[in-house]
C-alpha cells in the first residue's frame, strides 16, 4: 500500500513537471502528438521500425519548410509570405495543429482545398488526358464539378466511392439529368466487355491489381482468372450511350445507364458471362465479390441492380479502408506502405502492415472523414522531419529499392498543377483569374504540353514534367515564368520594387515567397551584385540606365533564379 | 548586344567560355559549364546509333510480318514477296522493297499482355518490380556511348511523339528528351542578353549548390544536372537537327507528311548529328474491333511509307551499317478474331523486326505454327532482342550496372544474342 502510494505521488509530480514550461527537470519526452491518439499511434508504429532497423530519424524540418510542405500537400500551393510569417511568428504551442486546422476547416481555404483534391482525384479517376480527346465520352469539367462538390462539402469517402461506382445520368454540366460522377466509368464500360471498368474499380477503390488475370491466373497474387470475370460481371448491365450534337456525328456527351442484361447465353434470369481459359475452353461466371459474396444472378435491373450491389460490397470491404489510407499516406510522404500503392495483398507485403490496417480502421470509425486522416498524417512526427539525411539514416532511401522507413522527408518534385497554382499565388496573379471553369480550362491547356497519352484502351499516359529538360526549358523561358517575373506597372515585382521596403528586405521577401526561408549571406551578396549590375547597365558603360527600371530588373533576376532552383521545384 | 533569339554566330563553346569568365565580376566561379573533355581525341569513336520504331498499343504482327492465309486465324490479308527471303503483308508494298535490310524475328514469346507492363518489359528487358526501376533502351545505350561523343551538345536520348520509358536507376540525366514531330522545341528562346543570363545563372547556381550540399538526396543533384544540359542545348547549333522542315520537299513527302513520317525523318537527322538513341512513336494499334479496315486504311499505309523511307534513306546515305533499327510494340494481338472483328492482347507468339548495324537482313528468324498460336522454334524475348541490338552497336554484353542499392545487373538482363542475326 505504501509503495503504491509513493508511485502515485511520483507520477503526479512528473506530470506537474512536464506541464510546467521551462522546468529543468523534465524527463525526455516522446514526439508531440497534439493529444490526438491517432497521431500517437502513427508515431509509435513508425518508431518501432526505426528501432527494428537501428535507424535514427533526422532533425525536425525548419518551421518554414514544414509550413511550405503542409500548404503544398493540403491545398496544392506554397504559402504566401504573409501566410508564412503568420505561422513562423506565432508563439502558440499549438500552432502546427492550428495551421492544419485552418487549411482544412477555415472557409477562406475551402475553395483551394477542394481544387487541390479535385485535381488529385481527377488524375486518379480519368488521368491527365481523360476527356481531352475528340469525341470522348468523358467530360472533364463534369468530373471536376462532381469532385469539387465532394471536397468542398467534405463528403464522406464511402459515399463518394458509392456514387462513382453506381452513377447513372448525363456526363456534362448543364445537360438534363447531369451527374458528373458518371465520368469515372463513361469511357470504361462499352469496350472489351467493361474490362477497363473492372480493372480500374478494383485498383482505385480496393487497391487490387487484377488486370493481368483477365487472360490467365496471376502467377504471384491470389487473384484467379475466375475472380476477374466474376468482378467484371457487376458491370455488364451498364452502357454509356453517345449523345450527338444535333445534325452531326460529333459526340456532345454521354449518358451512363443500366439496362437489362440478357447474359451471353441468352438467359436473362441467370445472366451469365463466358471467359476463355488459356487452353481455349469457355467457362461461365456470375457476379461474385472478391470475398466470395454472391449476389442474385438475374440480369433484370429491377430484380438485381448489379452496380448498386457492388457499391454496397465495396463499402463493406476493409480493402477500401486500407486503400484510401495508403493513397493518402503516399500523397503526403511520396511513398505509400506498398509499392505501387494500388497493388495490395499477400503477394506484396506492406512496409508497415499494422499501421496500414489501423489507419484503415480509423478512417472507417471516423465516418470516412478524409480531413481527419489528413490531420493525423500531417501532425505526425515523420511528417515533421527535415529532408536532410544523416549518416545514420541515409540508407533509408526508397530509390535504393528499400522499403520506406520514413526517417526523413523524401524529396519529391512538385506536380505540374502545384507549380501552376503556386506561381499564381506567389505573384498574386490569382486575384483576378476569371470564373472557376475558365481557370481550370487555362490550366488544362497549359498542362497539355507535359502529358503524353499512349492511346491505349487502358488510358495509359505519362508526364514529361518531372525533372526533365522540357520542364527546365519551361522554367527558364516559358510564358508562365515570364508572367511571374513580369515588371510592368501593377505586377507583383513592380509593386515590390515600389514598396517602402529597403533593398535587403526586398531580397528577403523574394526568398521567403519562393523558398520559405531568408537568403544566406552569399545569396544576399550575389543579389546585391545583381542590383549593381543592373544599375550600371550590365557593364555596358555607354548605356543610360533608369534607376527605377534597374531596380525592377534586378528583382526580376533574383526572382527568376529563385524560381528556377531545385529548392523551389522540389517539395522538401 | 547579341540576342539569344538568333543564336547564329555564337556557338556553345563561345557561350560557355563566357560563363567560365563570369567570376571576373566577383560572382563566385561557375560550375555549370560542361566538364572539359580534353582527352576527346584519344577516345575511340563509336558512331553507331539505334532507332526504335515503337508501335504503341500492340500491333497485330500476324497481319503484317507473319501471315497465315487460309487459316481460321489468318484474317483478310495476303502475303507478298519482298527484296529479302521473306514474305510480308500486301499492305506493306514499299517496305517489301526494303526487306533486304531487315530481319523478322517471328518467334517472340513473352508473358506481359497488359499495356503498362508490356511497355516496361519491352523497353527494359525486365518485368516491373516494386523495388527497382530499370533503365530503358535509350538510357542504357546513351549511357554506354556518350563518352565516345564528346561533341554532342543535344540530349543523347530523344523520343519523338511519345514518352518512351524512363532512365530508372541511372537517374534523370539519362531521361528521354520528348519532342513533337514538328521539330519545334517549346520555350527555347530566352530573349535575354548573354551577359544578363550569365549573371542570373550565377545566382541560380549558388542556390542550387546550397541545396545539393545539404544531403537531401539524388533529386537535388539531378536537377542541377538537368540545368546544365538545358543550358547547353539552348545555345547549341546542333538543335537544327530537329528542324525537319529544312529538308527538301520531296524528301519530306517520301517519308510522309504525317507525324510518324516526320518523326522518322527527324530520327535520320538526329543520327547524322550523333544522337545515339532515338525512339519514334506510332500509336493506334490497340485494335479490339474493326482491325482489318483500320490496318489497311489507316495504320499500315503510314507505317509502310515512313519505315521504308527510313531504311532506303539510311542505305543511300551509307548510314545503315552504323544504325540499328527496331520495330516493336508492347505485345501483339490474339490469333483468334473476336466478335467485333478485332483482336485482343496476345504475347505468347509474335514478331519484332530488326535491321541495320551489321545485323543480317532479308531473313525470318524462327517461326510460329500454322495458325500462329504457338512458337515452334527457340522462343526469343525482350532481353534477347536487347542483347542483339547492343551487340550490333558494339556495346559489350559483359557490361554490368549497379543499381543504387548495390545490386549488380547485367546489361539487357543477361539476354542471349539472336545468332541468326549475326551468322
Amino acid at each position: 500500500m505504501a509503495i503504491r502510494f509513493s508511485i502515485q505521488t511520483l507520477s503526479a509530480l512528473a506530470l506537474l513537471l512536464t506541464l510546467a514550461p521551462g522546468m529543468a527537470l523534465s524527463a525526455p519526452r516522446g514526439p508531440d502528438d497534439f493529444g490526438i491518439p491517432q497521431v500517437a499511434k502513427i508515431n509509435e508504429k513508425i518508431r518501432e521500425t526505426w528501432v527494428a532497423y537501428e535507424l535514427k530519424p533526422s532533425q525536425a524540418a525548419t518551421e518554414g519548410e514544414w509550413c511550405r510542405r503542409v500548404f503544398l500537400d493540403v491545398i496544392g500551393r506554397i504559402p504566401s509570405v504573409e501566410e508564412l510569417q503568420a505561422f513562423t511568428k506565432s508563439r502558440s504551442a499549438t500552432k502546427k495543429a492550428d495551421l492544419v486546422g485552418m487549411l482544412l476547416f477555415d472557409d477562406k481555404y475551402t475553395e483551394e482545398y477542394a481544387r487541390n483534391w479535385t485535381t488529385v482525384w481527377t488524375t486518379v479517376l480519368i488521368g491527365r488526358a481523360g476527356g481531352t480527346e475528340r469525341n470522348s465520352l468523358t467530360n472533364r469539367e463534369g468530373m471536376q464539378k462532381y469532385l469539387r462538390d465532394c471536397f468542398a462539402r467534405n463528403k464522406p469517402y464511402n459515399d463518394m466511392v458509392d456514387e462513382l461506382v453506381t452513377a447513372t445520368g448525363s456526363n456534362r454540366p448543364g445537360a438534363e439529368n447531369f451527374n458528373g460522377a458518371v465520368n469515372f466509368l463513361a469511357m470504361k464500360v462499352n469496350e472489351e466487355k467493361g474490362t477497363q471498368a473492372t480493372a480500374d474499380t478494383a485498383k482505385i477503390f480496393l487497391g487490387l491489381q487484377v488486370q493481368c488475370t483477365q487472360c490467365h491466373n496471376h502467377p504471384f497474387n491470389e487473384w484467379k482468372q475466375q475472380k476477374f470475370w466474376e468482378f467484371n460481371a457487376f458491370f455488364r448491365q451498364t452502357r454509356a450511350l453517345r449523345q450527338f450534337v444535333p445534325g452531326t456525328r460529333d459526340v456532345a456527351g454521354s449518358e451512363l445507364v443500366d439496362q437489362d442484361f440478357a447474359g451471353e447465353g441468352g438467359t436473362p434470369n441467370t445472366a451469365e458471362i463466358y471467359y476463355e481459359l488459356r487452353n481455349g475452353l469457355l467457362k461461365a461466371a456470375y457476379p461474385v465479390f472478391i470475398n466470395d459474396t454472391e449476389i442474385g444472378k438475374s440480369g433484370f435491373v429491377n430484380e438485381v441492380n448489379r452496380r448498386d450491389q457492388l457499391g454496397e460490397l465495396i463499402q463493406k470491404s476493409e480493402y477500401m479502408d486500407m486503400s484510401v489510407a495508403n493513397r493518402y499516406w503516399a500523397h503526403f510522404f511520396g511513398y505509400g506502405f506498398t509499392k505501387p500503392i494500388d497493388d495490395m495483398g499477400p503477394h506484396n507485403p506492406a512496409s508497415h502492415p499494422e499501421l496500414l490496417e489501423y489507419l484503415g480502421q480509423q478512417v472507417r470509425e471516423h465516418s470516412y472523414n478524409l480531413k481527419e486522416l489528413i490531420r493525423w498524417i500531417t501532425l505526425s512526427e515523420a511528417y515533421s522531419l527535415t529532408s536532410r539525411m544523416t549518416k545514420a539514416n541515409e540508407g533509408d532511401d526508397p530509390l535504393l529499392g528499400e522499403t520506406p522507413k520514413f526517417t526523413h522527408f523524401y524529396l519529391r518534385q512538385m506536380q505540374a498543377e502545384e507549380l501552376y497554382e503556386s506561381l499564381l499565388v506567389a505573384t498574386r496573379a490569382a486575384e483576378n483569374r476569371g470564373s472557376y471553369e475558365d481557370q481550370e480550362r487555362s490550366k488544362t491547356q497549359w498542362l497539355a504540353q507535359f502529358v503524353m497519352a499512349f492511346g491505349t484502351d487502358d488510358g495509359g499516359e505519362s508526364t514529361t514534367f518531372n525533372g526533365t529538360i522540357p520542364q527546365a526549358l519551361m522554367m527558364f523561358n516559358g510564358e508562365l515564368i515570364r508572367n511571374a517575373t513580369d515588371a510592368k506597372n501593377g505586377s507583383f515585382l513592380w509593386d515590390l520594387a515600389n514598396s517602402k521596403m529597403k533593398p535587403q528586405q526586398k531580397i528577403d521577401y523574394l526568398f521567403n515567397a519562393g523558398l520559405a526561408r531568408r537568403p544566406t549571406k552569399d545569396e544576399i551578396a550575389i543579389a546585391n551584385q545583381l542590383f549593381i549590375a543592373r544599375a550600371t547597365g550590365g557593364g555596358n558603360k555607354k548605356k543610360q540606365v533608369d534607376p527605377a527600371a534597374a531596380g525592377i530588373a534586378a528583382l526580376q533576376d533574383i526572382w527568376w533564379a529563385v524560381l528556377n532552383s531545385n529548392e523551389f521545384i522540389i517539395n522538401h | 548586344m547579341k540576342s539569344f533569339a538568333t543564336p547564329q554566330g555564337m556557338n556553345r563553346r563561345h557561350f560557355m567560355s563566357h560563363l567560365a569568365g563570369a567570376s571576373a565580376m566577383t560572382i563566385p566561379a561557375l560550375t555549370m559549364g560542361h566538364t572539359l573533355r580534353t582527352h576527346a581525341q584519344e577516345l575511340k569513336r563509336n558512331k553507331k546509333s539505334a532507332i526504335m520504331l515503337w508501335m504503341s498499343g500492340g500491333p497485330s504482327t500476324m497481319d503484317i510480318w507473319d501471315l497465315k492465309p487460309g487459316t481460321n486465324t489468318g484474317g483478310e490479308f495476303q502475303p507478298i514477296s519482298t527484296s529479302g527471303d521473306v514474305q510480308i503483308s500486301e499492305h506493306m508494298p514499299m517496305m517489301a522493297k526494303q526487306m533486304h535490310n531487315a530481319a523478322i524475328i517471328r518467334s517472340m514469346s513473352t508473358r506481359e499482355a497488359d499495356h503498362g507492363r508490356g511497355r516496361y518489359y519491352m523497353h527494359t528487358g525486365y518485368v516491373p518490380n516494386p523495388n527497382v526501376e530499370h533503365p530503358s533502351y535509350g538510357a542504357v545505350i546513351s549511357h554506354e556511348t556518350i563518352d565516345q561523343r564528346p561533341e554532342l551538345e543535344i540530349p543523347p536520348f530523344v523520343t519523338v511523339g511519345g514518352g518512351s520509358e524512363g532512365p530508372g536507376f541511372l537517374g534523370m540525366a539519362w531521361a528521354p528528351f520528348a519532342v513533337n514531330s514538328n521539330g519545334q522545341i517549346r520555350n527555347l528562346q530566352m530573349g535575354l542578353d548573354e551577359r544578363r543570363l550569365m549573371q542570373r545563372m550565377a545566382a541560380l547556381d549558388l542556390v542550387e549548390k546550397g541545396f545539393v550540399s545539404q544531403r537531401r538526396g539524388q533529386a537535388a543533384s539531378d536537377h542541377q544536372n538537368i540545368l546544365k544540359k538545358t543550358l547547353a542545348l539552348m545555345t547549341s547549333e546542333q538543335m537544327k537537327a530537329f528542324r525537319v522542315t529544312e529538308e527538301p520537299q520531296e524528301v519530306q513527302e517520301r517519308y510522309g507528311m504525317d507525324n510518324f513520317g516526320k518523326g522518322c525523318l527527324m530520327a535520320r537527322r538526329l543520327v547524322e548529328a550523333g544522337v545515339p538513341f532515338i525512339e519514334v512513336d506510332l500509336g493506334g494499334w490497340d485494335m479490339h474491333n474493326d482491325i482489318f479496315n483500320t490496318l489497311s486504311n489507316q495504320r499500315l499505309p503510314v507505317l509502310d511509307r515512313a519505315m521504308s523511307a527510313l531504311f532506303e534513306d539510311l542505305e543511300q546515305r551509307g548510314l545503315i551499317e552504323d544504325t540499328a533499327v527496331m520495330w516493336m510494340g508492347e505485345f501483339s494481338r490474339t490469333p483468334r478474331i473476336n466478335g467485333n472483328t478485332g483482336r485482343d492482347h496476345w504475347a505468347r507468339s509474335w514478331s519484332v523486326v530488326a535491321g541495320g548495324a551489321g545485323m543480317n537482313g532479308g531473313i525470318a528468324v524462327g517461326n510460329t505454327n500454322s495458325d500462329g498460336t504457338r512458337v515452334e522454334t527457340e522462343p526469343y524475348t525482350s532481353q534477347d532482342v536487347m542483347a542483339s541490338v547492343c551487340k550490333s552497336l558494339g556495346i559489350s554484353l559483359e557490361t554490368t550496372f549497379t543499381s543504387r542499392s548495390g545490386r549488380p545487373m547485367k546489361i539487357a538482363n543477361s539476354g542471349k544474342v539472336i545468332k541468326e542475326l549475326f551468322a
